[in-house]
């Protein structure tokens, strides 16, 4: 809450000494300081957007919007290039697609776990642990993904098809461990913000604890749990280190999720490495991915916040 | 007269009614559920941890910390990275507390929430927080590596873009650690005649220093393991030399854990598990006084 002075100090400033009116100076000073320092945040915004613009829009007066889209084949740093996108956007969905296939229920079951189930002892305790594998570094998961779930659990356990060494699956499944925390922790926070006067309703018709969670809880705090999916899987789609380590740099279009893959954030990382010379095509190319990965992941986080926004149920 | 808490009362008639058998197994699956998911997670954390060390440990010594990067793996370490991390993070800190505390300040003490423009800074701020690390990259490389600023691949062209990384988790903490200060603190400055400034500056930000303290540690612990945006600035260079200066080129401790993990040969391996666990016990420190800080904290204000 902020709390406005200007009408109480307004009949001591008309009289102000000179002491006071430094006072209400530097103040002023500090108020403009701080505003300058919030309003930049806004100025690195309209950076990025400026960054990813300019650069993408000369790489579509040099490659068209119809090859770009149209086109199946992506080899924009190889002779001859060639620009359809299609191969690492759908290589995005299949990381994110598994990502999503393993935080979902299992972040959801976490958070169930903590705000529904887990005594405050135990809370205590798990809660530091999930902290620690949210502050995992995404290159020490791609180590963990590429030199043990891939060999190790993917390629010996999978049963559909082949898996080779880099594979979009192992690369899935990682991220899915990565974003488990996200969902669990902003999910938790939505259902521990259900009233108890609405469980113990529920109590007192007779559900068990599990109907409660499911019937009244789960319900209750749906917009926010929603929000979470959302959000994890705008981390999903943006998570580059691991789908580079992991998934390999050979853009594939298939059905096979074992196949090396390549996705949107991981061909700049990859593309980044090999240090393209400014304006050169393979330059202008990181930047036209860029754009259209920061137009998917902000349209994605404009609908989470009016997810919360409209579907909040408001208790008083 | 003992009391019974709406809890106890919850609890019995919810074991009182559970009596029909389908219900009493699908309850057990769904605990059983639940115990999964806390299993796969924490069951991850501990392989992914048995595997570093286990991996790691013929590498574990005071050589991988002391050696400089080398194409040779028997005798290659990490001296390098650890500087060029402790300047990048360093110099992130630097810039992004006081820009960040000072952003929160403004909106959590004197903007006035119906103003369009402080709703806009809001949901910009919430937006930056989630945009991929990787773009922060792309905008490094196109303004500040390049562009207007052309640091080139500099240790300051990558404290600039973990800046922008950071910066929108240190302002949303630190919001939250100034909304924690209770009201009551606001309004006795205020009716002793302290100007708005002067009652943030002596009485608010005092109070929230500790959770101002957590929340930075922890926004930038996140830089610390930073890897993606550092590819596109030249971070994944041979670079065999600790960092001089804010113009020197670099590498990171995660990048370097990178190059371990893209070298052909396997007797990279080790090396990388090793530098991983390096990083994870320098984070695991950082958090663990992030934690202290707030612990003590919450002690205090009961």
């Amino acid at each position: 809450m902020v709390i406005r002075t200007d009408t109480a100090l307004a009949p001591v400033s008309l009289r102000a000494t000179g002491a006071t009116r430094r006072r209400l100076y530097v103040q002023a000073l500090f108020k403009g300081l701080f505003g300058l320092a919030a309003f930049l945040t806004v100025g690195v915004t309209i950076l990025i957007v400026l960054s990813l613009l300019i650069p993408a829009l000369r790489f579509f007066s040099e490659v068209s919007l119809g090859e770009f889209f149209g086109s199946t084949r992506w080899t924009p740093l190889f002779e001859p290039p060639s620009f359809g996108v299609w191969p690492i956007v759908v290589g995005t969905a299949w990381t994110t697609g598994i990502a999503l296939l393993v935080a979902i229920p299992f972040g959801l079951g976490v958070a169930v776990y903590l705000s529904e189930y887990a005594d405050r002892r135990v809370r205590a305790i798990l809660k530091p642990f999930l902290e620690i594998l949210a502050g995992v570094p995404t290159v020490v998961l791609g180590f963990f993904g590429l030199f043990l779930v891939n060999p190790e659990i993917v390629q010996r356990f999978w049963p559909i098809g082949t898996v080779s060494t880099f594979s979009g699956l192992a690369a899935g499944l990682v991220v899915g461990v990565m974003i488990i925390p996200t969902v669990a922790s902003l999910a938790e926070d939505a259902m521990t913000a259900v009233p108890r006067g609405l469980r113990e309703g529920g109590f007192a018709l007779g559900g068990t604890r599990r109907e409660v969670a499911t019937s009244v809880v789960f319900p209750a705090a749906l917009s926010g749990i929603v929000a979470a999916i959302v959000l994890a899987g705008s981390r999903a789609i943006g998570e580059t280190t691991i789908v580079l380590l992991v998934a390999g740099s050979r853009p594939t279009l298939g059905w096979n999720p074992g196949d090396q893959m390549q996705s949107m954030a991981s061909f700049i990382g990859f593309a980044g490495i090999g240090d393209q010379p400014t304006g050169s095509t393979g330059y202008l190319t990181i930047f036209a991915v860029g754009l259209l990965l920061f137009i998917i992941t902000f349209l994605l986080n404009i609908v989470s916040i009016r997810i919360v926004r409209r579907f909040r149920e408001v208790y008083e | 007269m003992t009391s019974v808490s709406p809890e106890q009362v919850a609890t019995a008639v919810a074991l009182r009614s559970s009596t029909s058998p389908r219900r009493r197994v699908v309850d057990a699956v769904f605990k059983l559920f639940l115990w999964i998911s806390v299993g796969v997670a924490l069951g991850t954390l501990i392989t992914l941890l048995i595997d570093l060390i286990t991996e790691g440990w013929p590498r574990l010594n005071s050589d991988l910390v002391v050696n400089m990067p080398s194409a040779r793996p028997e005798r290659a370490g990490i001296q390098s990275a650890i500087f060029g991390s402790l300047w990048v993070v360093g110099t992130t800190a630097l810039i992004s507390i006081p820009t960040g505390v000072s952003a929160a300040i403004y909106l959590e003490e004197f903007a006035k929430k119906d103003r369009w423009y402080n709703r806009l800074i809001e949901l910009n701020i919430q937006n930056l927080a989630s945009v991929p690390s990787v773009v922060y990259g792309m905008l490094g490389l196109a303004f500040i590596a390049r562009g207007v600023l052309s640091f080139g691949f500099t240790v300051m062209t990558a404290a600039l873009i973990l800046t922008l990384v950071v910066l929108p988790t240190v302002v949303i903490a630190s919001r939250e650690a100034l909304r924690a200060v209770p009201n009551s603190l606001r309004h006795g400055s205020l009716a002793l005649g302290a100007t708005e400034w002067e009652t943030v500056y002596r009485q608010v930000l005092p109070a929230a220093v500790p959770g101002i303290a957590t929340g930075t540690i922890l926004s930038t612990s996140r830089a610390l393991g930073e890897s993606a945006p550092l590819l596109l600035v030249g971070a994944l260079t041979f670079v065999t030399f600790n960092p001089e200066g804010f113009d020197s080129s670099y590498t990171v401790l995660p990048l370097a854990i990178f190059r371990f993990i893209s070298e052909a040969r396997i007797e990279f391996r080790p090396l990388a598990a090793a530098a991983s666990v390096v990083l994870l016990i320098v984070l695991l420190g950082m958090n663990s006084i992030a934690i202290f800080v707030r612990n003590r904290f919450e002690k205090k204000l009961r």
